[in-house]
């Protein structure tokens, strides 16, 4: 056999993800060290400084916190970043898409299960079904209301100026969190948490919360499901193709309309998800939940590189990370401080993001 | 002939464009062309840089709509139809500036070639190009970004082949290439053509455009100017003072 070129020859899968399992298990580790270092810094928070041994349960449990609040970004970043690398659009109504799935979520639990408010579900295959039920029902819809805001606001600005659809992207934005105000009023709803928050796996003296490990399993499910999606299957390729050049990829005989109403398919469904849990981990949903947890999920974006999906996912954990470390060690009203600070950092000094841009060819 | 070509008869030509009419925006880049392409043919346009090639390219894999006039192929008016569509029809483009995925690799460059026949068998038309161009059989799993010019003009024309297209349309595929790989680029195109596929050529490279084609069409600011077979164009003064670079 002839010999191959190695250069630009992409790894197997399976030897990437192991890769990727294995820097994420190392990144993990790091950061509970540095937790449980820092909680027993006087100098650096005080007099709630702990002994090490109560430093050590406390890192475990905030990590573990850490994971599950990075995985709801990562899951909305992940939106952010398909569309932007489809048609390079920041697309400002996602995080209120967002918002919508987590008040769907909370009108599946409440009527059509006609759970209360402050009550968990601890039959387990009733609670298997009732989230199996609430990500069916919530995630096609906010799915299709994403293709619709497609469809109706920025498809009939494709091919002119990119700030016309921007703008409108704000508009759209302020359109969803004003009809949520009309139809559920402003300050904080309930929303059912009825996953036990009292389900704890002991970990020497550190109790692991059984919701933050689903969160977590659930959002890397769906981006495993998402890269699978788009390597595998022959609509995903298209869909790289069609980020890469639209030109070309319709000269393939790509429908580049049903392409992108796709992207955003996809995108909505998986701010959906995150609407789910969110109401799952907080136990409350509010009309302009979608702004705050918008703009950190773009953070997240442009963090990992916009337009790369992988960029995304690590960014969000990123983030999760980093707003953790704040609140863990008492600076919770700094996190978001920390947040942007980070965004312009990375701004100003890798504007590519950590992992690179992932554009159009001619972008 | 004449009438037959207007109603759509059965020996109407595979491409008919008549009085096409395009514009970039304002710019009014094709003012009335008039061409025809027959089933089997190489036919090639020349003119100098701005002259309207490219566009009529465009025009007729449906990047770009004309404003009047019209389009037709295989007998059906495909003046306003999407890109898309016309690859089903049977339409392959090789557009200017190769516009290879350069993040997918050489084998998803391919496949993405062939995405408008979505159930078939793909594996004999993958085994056809590389037959066409071995090189491309050792870069299977490269990145299409990571490939020389000539290997990415290889795939480009590969990946226009893909879709099985009856009529093929090439855009300078010899464009920033070795003298060595223009030859081979310019064997290769008859070598597609002899295997039934129609052929229409834009190049640069007069001369050697007009020693594989049929037929030639001269354009100038968006009008055909000169048009006949290819020999007859070769010998023709205009032709060559003008595109032929000789005196």
């Amino acid at each position: 056999m002839t010999t191959v070129a190695v250069a630009g020859r992409r790894s197997n899968p399976a030897s990437r993800f192991l890769r990727i399992a294995f820097f994420a298990v190392v990144a993990i580790v790091i950061y509970q060290l540095v937790l449980f270092i820092a909680l027993q810094q006087t100098w650096l928070v005080g007099t709630s400084a702990l002994p090490a041994d109560q430093a050590f349960p406390v890192a475990v449990q905030q990590t573990i916190n850490a994971l599950s609040i990075g995985a709801i970004y990562a899951l909305i970043a992940l939106g952010y970043t398909m569309v932007y690398g489809i048609i390079e659009l920041i697309n400002f109504a996602h995080g209120d898409v967002f918002m919508v799935g987590a008040f769907l979520s909370m009108f599946v639990t409440l009527g059509i299960f006609g759970q209360t408010v402050g009550v968990s579900v601890t039959d387990i295959p009733f609670l298997i079904l009732l989230l199996a039920s609430a990500l069916i029902i919530v995630m096609p819809l906010t799915g299709l209301l994403n293709v619709t805001i497609e469809r109706i606001f920025y498809r009939p600005f494709r091919g002119g100026s990119r700030l016309a659809p921007l703008i409108t992207a704000v508009g759209v934005s302020f359109i969803l969190q004003n009809l949520a105000l009309v139809f559920v009023g402003s300050g904080d709803r309930g929303a059912p948490q009825v996953f036990p928050l009292e389900w704890q796996i002991k970990f020497g003296e550190a109790k692991i919360s059984v919701l933050s490990i689903f969160i977590f399993a659930l959002a890397v499910s769906l981006m495993v499901a998402l890269n699978l999606f788009v390597n595998k299957t022959r609509l995903g390729r298209a869909m790289r193709a069609t980020a890469q050049d639209q030109q070309a990829a319709s000269l393939m005989g790509v429908d580049l309309n049903q392409t992108i109403a796709l992207t955003f398919l996809l995108g909505g469904a998986l701010a959906g998800a995150a609407g789910v849990v969110w109401g799952l981990r907080f136990g409350y949903v509010r009309q302009d939940l979608g702004f705050n947890a918008g703009l950190k999920s773009f953070t997240s974006a442009v963090l990992g590189g916009i337009g790369n999906i992988n960029g995304a996912a690590l960014g969000g954990f990123f983030i999760g990370f980093t707003e953790n470390l704040a609140s863990a060690l008492g600076f919770s009203r700094w996190s978001e401080f920390l947040v942007f600070l980070i965004l312009t950092f990375v701004l100003i000094f890798r504007p590519t993001g950590i992992l690179g841009q992932q554009l159009g060819d001619r972008a | 002939m004449t009438a037959a070509m207007a109603t759509g008869g059965a020996d109407e030509p595979m491409l008919v464009m008549k009085d096409v009419h395009t514009y970039y925006g304002q710019i009014h880049a094709l003012q009335g062309i008039t061409l025809t392409v027959n089933k089997g043919e190489v036919v090639t346009l020349i003119g100098a840089n701005g002259a309207g090639k490219t566009t009529t390219l465009k025009t007729i894999s449906g990047l770009l709509h004309a404003r009047s006039g019209s389009v037709r192929f295989e007998g059906d008016d495909i003046t306003k139809m999407p890109a898309h569509k016309l690859v089903e029809r049977g339409i392959g483009h090789a557009p200017e500036g190769r516009r290879i995925f350069s993040r997918l690799t050489v084998l998803e460059n391919l496949q993405m070639g062939a995405f408008s026949r979505p159930k078939a068998d793909i594996q004999p038309d993958i085994e056809r190009v590389f037959n066409l161009f071995p090189r491309l059989r050792e870069r299977t799993g490269q990145l299409g970004g990571t490939l020389s010019g000539g290997e990415q003009q290889m795939l480009a024309i590969s990946r226009a082949l893909m879709s099985e297209p009856r009529m093929l349309l090439l855009d300078e595929p010899s464009l920033g290439l070795a003298p060595i790989l223009v030859a081979q680029v310019f064997e290769t195109i008859k070598e597609i053509n002899s295997q039934g596929t129609t052929v229409l050529l834009v190049e640069q490279n007069a001369l050697q455009a007009l020693s594989i084609a049929h037929r030639g069409y001269v354009l100038q600011t968006g009008e055909v100017v000169l048009s006949g077979m290819a020999d007859d164009l070769r010998q023709n003064e205009t032709v060559r003072k003008a595109y032929l670079g000789e005196d």
